[in-house]
């Protein structure tokens, strides 16, 4: 067992560890700062994959964005959600007999593969000519550009949507609000 | 122009007017009869030239002015119809021609042309006070089809189109009989003029069929101018052995001339036709119908007389219609004696002289038969418009003095030979004619010929009861000459009369000259005295239409004296008894004759007897066993049976099959969709959780499926 | 080294985990927050199989950077529904969201 197996074996399990406490928090806050254990947890994973930069993504995007916008969620909607009694549905049997067989399903498929216990190849570049290489392909014209293009036109309209959706209650005063 | 051409035009000026009347002119009275009288006018002289053009041409029996289209295209034959001018054809023409257009000119007058309309007269009654007939342009129109229909019958040159004549005619006397329609006894008698010339018409349209299956053919030339023709029917039996085909189908068509020449049995129709106005009694009894029926038989004298030689026996046939010949002239003749009818005492008349012809050629006189024809048909249509004439002027008579009376009794009429010279004149020279007066009246010499060729060929029955008929015959006519015109007027009506307009007299006079001179044509050549001045030209030219002439009778002074005797016999016996019978007396005939006069005048009962044996009857059959118990009971019983029987059906599938079956599994379905649907319901929580995990399951499933199970 | 399959597994586990979090909380908060566990998975595979199988390429990578922008903005929709739906009907219990059915 090398050392690289080791840090993967124990952040991975910190990782899995802080998932199952968000899906069992009954407070919000807790599950929500176990969340963010959980994707750093992930973070560190990519690291180990050779990464990198999407391990900074990551970082910057999950936990410094979505994370913190969960969190501001959960503040404002604080009020609904304190007194309640269960944090799982009815149907959380029916849930967790799904998951389950979806694991089990997962595994085997995966499993099968020939690739079990295969060791990584060696990379061919180094971390930043394959940046760079990845910033290039991401605006060229025959490689990806268009899910490039296409991601950022989503991000616009996400935004444009959620500040509409979002927009506060019209008060019976009428129009003038707008 | 070829005189064929003339022949086929002469029918179509009648036609034409009619046609022009009835959808133009029918407004205006006086272009009706103008439209009549000219087309008439227009058929009267192309049938004077085509007769000049038929008695110059020599030999015409042999070669006739003929011509025919084909008509039906049979296989690869046609069936042709056409035209003939022949002797016997020609000699009618005339007659016919000359007596319509009499007619014609005299139905102006009769019809009160010129008098305004009386505002209570009605259409379908007749005008009571001497106003214009209301229904004057439906008369000229009917006049003119009846007119075209004798034309074409007389100038046809096959059976078929005679037959269209015929049937033409037959109609017309059923329009006319019943002109006045308001009259339910014009009604009546137009239904049974029909009906009973119908009954004729049927077995003469048998033996017209009969005689195309036997021959192929109905044109008049194939089978009555053919020797083989003729010989071969003779010798062939008819379906009753005793009579040859020939026979058959002669006593067939006979029966259609009794229809329609009123003979014993088929009689009872012509008395009652005088419900119809005089011109057409004229029209009917004298020039066209009545006489077409004699036509027939004279024209297929040949055909009747097949196998008989002259001087031999006669055929069953020919037996037959002498029979019913000579007892019809002398039944007639003793019905006559007791009508008090001026027109019903003509009426009998006319039956009794159709039988004379009829008994002619039951005896095989053919060219005597002809000549009384043509004879008659003058005197008898002169006879009928006289007492028209002497109608109008008692009816005239009566609206002056306001009496109530029946115009056309005898017993009300009396002295009008002072108030109606000309009528009286005319009418007492017809009256002589029809009684035979020796030499100067043309009846006596058509009339002689007949009984000199009874006698000659040894028939006494005929001879006989023909000469007791010709005796009746003078006797009633003085009868009616005496009653009306001389003695004393016996009503007032009677001595207010007056003579009649000169479109009335006019053909009277012009048929008086015919009824003295046209016998003069006839005058046999052995003939004592003035026998051979004039020619026979009625022998000679008529007997032309026969294939072997017969000859002209040797003379026997035994026959002409009879009927001298009984000519001048019979009317002095008329005058002696009715010279003076007074105001409301009695007939002296009653009297001696007793319960045999009543017997007379109810005509022997024979329509009583028809009413109860066949026209009761009849009603039964319709009324009762068809209209009640069959198309009542039975067929509408079983439609109303049918309906109910529908009704039940459709009930019982309603109740047992539609509701229960058909809706109740509409329903079930829609209960079932319902209860299914609100089972099913719970899984829709509207929770999208709970969706989730479905299509999770599901993808799981599908994907597994298609992993594990299909690789 | 590690093998492949660990990665594999531990993004299975780490799927699983968020699957059964969306279709069992109660709070439409923590749904969310369990599907960025799933995407996260599903990013893992992306890199671990980009690593293994074919490093040279840099599809695994861009593939996962489109997924990173896709989570975000479906993360921020979300949220804002979240928010709206609280202000109006001021629960985010999913169990009482249930209009969508007959």
């Amino acid at each position: 067992m090398t050392i690289l197996q080791i840090i993967f074996l124990l952040t991975a399990f910190l990782t899995l560890l802080a998932a199952l406490r968000v899906v069992t928090s009954p407070s919000m806050v807790h599950a929500a700062l176990w969340l963010i254990l959980a994707l750093a947890g992930v973070a560190v994973v990519f690291i180990l994959l050779n990464a990198t930069f999407l391990a900074v993504v990551q970082v910057a995007v999950y936990i410094d964005a979505i994370a913190i916008m969960i969190i501001i969620v959960v503040m404002l909607t604080r009020g609904a959600v304190r007194g309640q009694g269960h944090t799982v549905s009815k149907t959380w049997w029916a849930a967790a007999l799904s998951a389950l067989v979806m694991l089990t399903g997962l595994l085997v498929m995966l499993l099968q593969a020939p690739v079990r216990g295969a060791l990584p190849p060696t990379l061919p570049l180094d971390q930043e000519a394959f940046l760079e290489r990845l910033g290039q392909a991401l605006v060229d014209v025959n490689q990806y550009i268009l899910p490039f293009e296409v991601a950022s036109v989503l991000l616009v309209a996400a935004m444009v949507g959620a500040i509409i959706v979002a927009w506060p209650l019209f008060v019976r005063r009428g129009e003038e609000e707008r | 122009m070829h005189i064929e051409t003339l022949i086929w035009l002469i029918p179509l000026p009648p036609v034409l007017a009619f046609a022009m009347i009835v959808l133009f002119a029918h407004r205006s009275n006086r272009l009706s009869h103008l439209l009549a009288i000219g087309s008439m006018l227009i058929s009267w002289g192309l049938a004077m030239v085509v007769f000049g053009n038929a008695v110059t041409t020599k030999d015409l029996g042999h070669h006739p002015f003929q011509v025919s289209i084909p008509w039906l295209p049979m296989g690869e034959t046609a069936f042709r119809i056409g035209v003939m001018i022949d002797p016997l054809s020609a000699v009618t023409l005339f007659f016919v021609a000359w007596t319509c257009l009499a007619i014609f000119v005299y139905s102006i007058g009769y019809h009160n042309f010129g008098k305004p309309r009386d505002p209570g007269d009605r259409p379908g009654l007749p005008p009571h006070a001497g106003g214009i007939e209301p229904m004057y342009a439906r008369f000229f129109a009917f006049i003119s089809l009846f007119a075209f229909g004798m034309l074409t019958l007389v100038l046809s040159d096959n059976l078929l189109l005679l037959f269209i004549g015929w049937e033409i005619m037959g109609l017309c006397s059923y329009l006319l009989i019943g002109f006045w329609y308001g009259k339910p006894s014009a009604r009546d008698a137009m239904v049974k003029a029909f009906m009973t010339t119908r009954v004729g018409d049927v077995f003469m349209l048998l033996g017209l069929a009969y005689l195309y299956s036997a021959t192929g053919t109905l044109s008049y030339r194939e089978i009555l101018f053919n020797e083989h023709v003729l010989s071969a029917l003779a010798a062939t039996p008819s379906v009753i052995p005793v009579l040859s085909t020939a026979g058959m189908i002669g006593l067939l068509l006979f029966i259609g001339t009794v229809g329609k020449s009123a003979q014993w049995p088929l009689h009872v129709w012509l008395p009652d036709a005088m419900e119809g106005p005089t011109p057409v009694s004229a029209m009917i009894h004298a020039a066209a119908m009545v006489s077409a029926g004699v036509y027939l038989i004279v024209r297929f004298f040949p055909l009747i007389t097949a196998g008989w030689h002259e001087g031999g026996a006669l055929t069953p046939t020919m037996t037959v219609i002498a029979f019913i010949g000579a007892f019809t002239a002398l039944f007639a003749a003793t019905i006559a004696l007791a009508q008090n009818d001026i027109k019903r005492v003509l009426a009998y008349s006319t039956i009794s002289q159709l039988g004379y012809m009829v008994a002619a050629v039951g005896i095989g006189a053919f060219v005597a038969a002809a000549f009384h024809l043509i004879t008659h048909a003058f005197f008898k249509a002169l006879l009928f418009l006289g007492s028209g004439s002497v109608i109008h002027g008692v009816e005239h008579g009566a609206r002056e003095t306001g009496e109530h009376l029946d115009p056309n009794d005898m017993m009300n009429m009396g002295g009008l030979r002072k108030k109606m010279p000309i009528t009286f004149w005319t009418f007492l020279i017809g009256g002589f004619a029809l009684s035979g007066f020796p030499l100067i009246t043309a009846g006596f010499w058509s009339k002689d010929e007949i009984l000199a060729d009874a006698f000659a060929h040894g028939h006494w029955a005929v001879f006989l009861t023909l000469a007791l008929a010709a005796l009746l015959t003078a006797f009633y006519t003085m009868r009616q000459i005496a009653l009306t015109f001389l003695g004393e007027p016996r009503t007032e009506a009677a001595k207010h009369a007056h003579e009649s307009v000169w479109t009335m007299t006019l053909p009277l006079v012009v048929l008086a000259v015919f009824a003295v001179g046209a016998g003069w044509a006839g005058i046999p050549e052995h003939f004592p005295v003035i026998g051979g001045l004039l020619p026979n030209w009625m022998h000679e030219f008529v007997s032309g239409s026969l294939l072997e002439h017969p000859e002209a009778l040797e003379f026997n002074p035994v026959p002409l004296l009879v009927s001298v005797a009984v000519a001048l016999g019979g009317l002095t016996l008329g005058w002696l008894a009715y010279r003076r019978v007074p105001a409301g007396g009695e007939d002296p005939l009653k009297r001696p004759l007793g319960p045999v006069h009543t017997v007379l005048k109810n005509k022997y009962y024979f329509d009583e007897f028809y009413a109860a044996v066949f026209v009761r009857p009849a009603y039964w059959l319709a009324e009762t066993f068809t209209y009640r118990w069959l198309d009542r009971g039975v067929i509408d019983g079983f439609l109303h049976w049918v309906g109910r029987t529908a009704l039940r059906v459709g009930s019982f599938l309603r109740n047992y099959v539609d509701l229960p079956i058909v809706n109740g599994a509409g329903d079930a379905v829609g209960e079932g969709v319902k209860r299914s649907g609100r089972i099913i319901r719970v899984i829709q929580t509207g929770r999208v959780q709970e969706y989730l995990i479905i299509g999770v399951v599901f993808a799981g499933v599908l994907i597994s499926y298609l992993l594990l199970l299909r690789p | 080294m590690i093998p492949l399959s660990w990665f594999l597994i531990f993004a299975a586990l780490l799927f699983c985990v968020g699957l059964y979090g969306a279709l069992a909380r109660r709070n439409a908060i923590a749904i969310l927050m369990a599907i960025e566990l799933m995407l996260n998975a599903v990013n893992i595979n992306l890199v671990a199989f980009w690593r293994y199988l074919g490093p040279e390429a840099v599809s695994g990578q861009a593939f996962a950077l489109v997924v990173f922008a896709v989570a975000a903005s479906e993360a921020a929709v979300g949220l804002a529904l979240m928010i709206s739906i609280y202000r109006r009907r001021h629960t985010v219990a999913v169990e009482e969201i249930d209009m969508m059915k007959w």
